[in-house]
């Protein structure tokens, strides 16, 4: 595995120039509080189709807050509220009259965390699919495969299908979590600190696997490993106690940061 | 080493230490001493009255020999039935607690409520249930008996089901919510089969709750000298039998007795054993 250096990134995928750029969610003016506290201040950011969009910055400067808007994952809990305009194509996503199942099934999730369900590899992922559609069991066996396929995990589960989920490693029970949600077709994917609790290896498999599933989704990923959103994302928004300091190209935001804020924190000066 | 180890202080460290290990040993020794006793006791006096007939004949008249088939199938029925009305509802008082209501006020007024149910005297439940039903309907009845249990069981169960509930980690609740499971279906499909060990072993702790009680039944069931299941009748359990056989004048009924109360010990023994066994699995799965 090559280790980027922070001053000259690896970017693999960057956009070229005379690309379309087509916004999948557009995030305006977004304000979030937990009660009293303002945890996000009138945040514009950009997704846009296609492209892996990194989140970076110090703890606590909201990366992983602004995630969690983006499929109402605060919505489980009370005392928290969004204002603002986020929109999944051209759908209000913080409308209270949105169908929070929906949004979900189009705006999957990884956490930070590998969280298999209590169940079978095979359940694991036809679980999902069965909440949306009524397959025969051929089909149903194909869909999960793909799925599995999709997630580079099929090679290692294939023979071990009825086994449960938890009895898999950290890496593998990540990757089942990312078929999981592929297997429900979402439209964007978002990944929180996908590989904080990855060793080095299943590291490098998922960052892989984000590379491969943006030609067919939308990617948000939150992480605190500055190398790691070099190498994978397309674009990088850094966010400093809960504003949004810089967005663009992240070739851009890693060599030549317009904000100083930007470049203490890519050189490691604070954070 | 560093000197200080051996400074006054450090002495005078270990020296209380050693005080302290000391009074709970003696603590632990005092508790442990009357609970062998009380099983020795038990062991000797009901093993030796042990036989087929026990489980084969109803109660006798004093001076004659018999079983306690009755009582034992009256307690199994009793319940069996407060199994079967309280779990239910103590599980979905539980799952509010636990799922929908965890942050509501209603649910805090709810714990309060079922914490004091849970320590309240079980024979005031029994004077409860006489007053709304044995008072109503004009007699003593298998029903009663097994409501009265029941009573006894919601709160345990309630407990139980929100604690293991609460140990389910929000982040598989995150989970599920993230692939857009409605949150009934969560707590159905993830939620409980992640706690489900747990959520057994609170059932199997309410059993082995009721499966003692007396003072509930004397209010309510009452006993039966003779076969009946009839739960509109008066119906005999095991702890009314042995109160009532043990303070008799009677050798045979006494020896019956002790006899009752070894039965219900194993019974409570063997679930509690079960119980642990699934908490153990709980934590290895």
């Amino acid at each position: 595995m090559s280790v980027a250096t922070l001053t000259v990134p690896t970017v693999v995928h960057a956009p070229g120039n005379a690309e379309d750029l087509t916004e999948k969610i557009s995030i305006r003016d977004l304000d979030f509080y937990y009660g009293d506290h303002r945890a996000l201040k009138s945040v514009t950011v950009p997704l846009y189709q296609g492209k892996v969009t990194a989140f970076i910055g110090p703890s606590g400067c909201g990366k992983s807050t602004l995630l969690r808007i983006l499929n109402r994952m605060y919505d489980l809990y009370p005392n928290q509220r969004a204002t603002g305009h986020v929109r999944l194509d051209n759908d209000d996503i913080l409308s209270t009259s949105q169908d929070l199942n929906l949004l979900r099934a189009k705006v999957g999730m990884v956490f930070q965390k590998p969280t298999p369900f209590p169940m079978t590899i095979f359940e694991n992922i036809a679980f999902g699919i069965r909440l949306y559609e009524r397959l025969p069991r051929a089909e149903l066996e194909d869909r999960v495969k793909q799925a599995l396929e999709r997630a580079a995990l099929w090679e290692e589960v294939k023979d071990k299908l009825g086994a449960n989920g938890l009895s898999l490693s950290g890496g593998q029970q990540q990757r089942l979590c990312i078929a999981r949600t592929v297997a429900v077709r979402p439209e964007v994917i978002l990944f929180d600190e996908p590989c904080s609790a990855l060793d080095p290896i299943s590291t490098a498999k998922i960052e892989e696997l984000i590379d491969e599933l943006k030609d067919d989704y939308t990617i948000a990923i939150v992480t605190h490993n500055m190398q790691q959103a070099a190498r994978v994302s397309d674009f990088t928004a850094f966010m400093y106690l809960g504003e949004l300091v810089e967005f663009g190209e992240t070739t851009k935001i890693f060599t030549t940061p317009n904000d100083r804020r930007t470049q203490d924190y890519i050189t490691g000066r604070f954070g | 080493m560093n000197s200080s180890f051996a400074s006054p202080l450090y002495a005078k460290r270990r020296r209380r230490n050693v005080i302290t290990m000391a009074l709970s040993y003696a603590a632990t020794g005092f508790g442990l001493t009357w609970l062998v006793v009380i099983l020795a006791v038990l062991l000797w006096e009901g093993f030796s009255g042990l036989s087929l007939a026990v489980f084969t004949e109803m109660t006798p008249p004093p001076g004659s020999a018999g079983g306690l088939l009755n009582p034992i199938a009256g307690s199994l029925v009793m319940t069996v039935i407060a199994v079967l009305v309280g779990t239910p509802l103590g599980m979905l008082a539980g799952t509010y607690m636990a799922e929908y209501g965890r942050y509501d006020k209603l649910t805090m007024v709810v714990r309060f409520i079922n914490d004091i149910l849970l320590s309240a005297p079980s024979i005031v439940i029994g004077l409860f249930i006489y007053e709304i039903m044995v008072a109503q309907m004009g007699h003593f009845s298998g029903w009663a008996g097994a409501v009265s249990l029941a009573v006894i069981v919601v709160p345990v169960v309630v407990r139980t089901t929100e604690d293991m509930l609460i140990l389910v980690p929000d982040t598989l609740r995150e989970a599920a919510a993230s692939i857009g499971l409605p949150r009934s279906l969560m707590i159905r499909r993830i939620a409980y089969r992640a706690a489900r060990a747990g959520l057994v072993t609170g059932v199997l702790l309410a059993v082995a709750r009721i499966s003692g009680e007396t003072a509930p039944l004397l209010f309510t069931a009452l006993n039966n000298q003779f076969w009946s299941l009839n739960l509109n009748a008066p119906v005999s359990s095991l702890p009314v039998v042995i109160f009532q056989f043990a303070l008799s004048p009677y050798k045979d009924w006494q020896k019956l007795a002790w006899t009752g109360a070894l039965i219900i010990t194993m019974a409570v023994l063997a679930l509690s054993i079960v119980a642990r066994i699934l908490a153990a699995q709980r934590k290895t799965s």
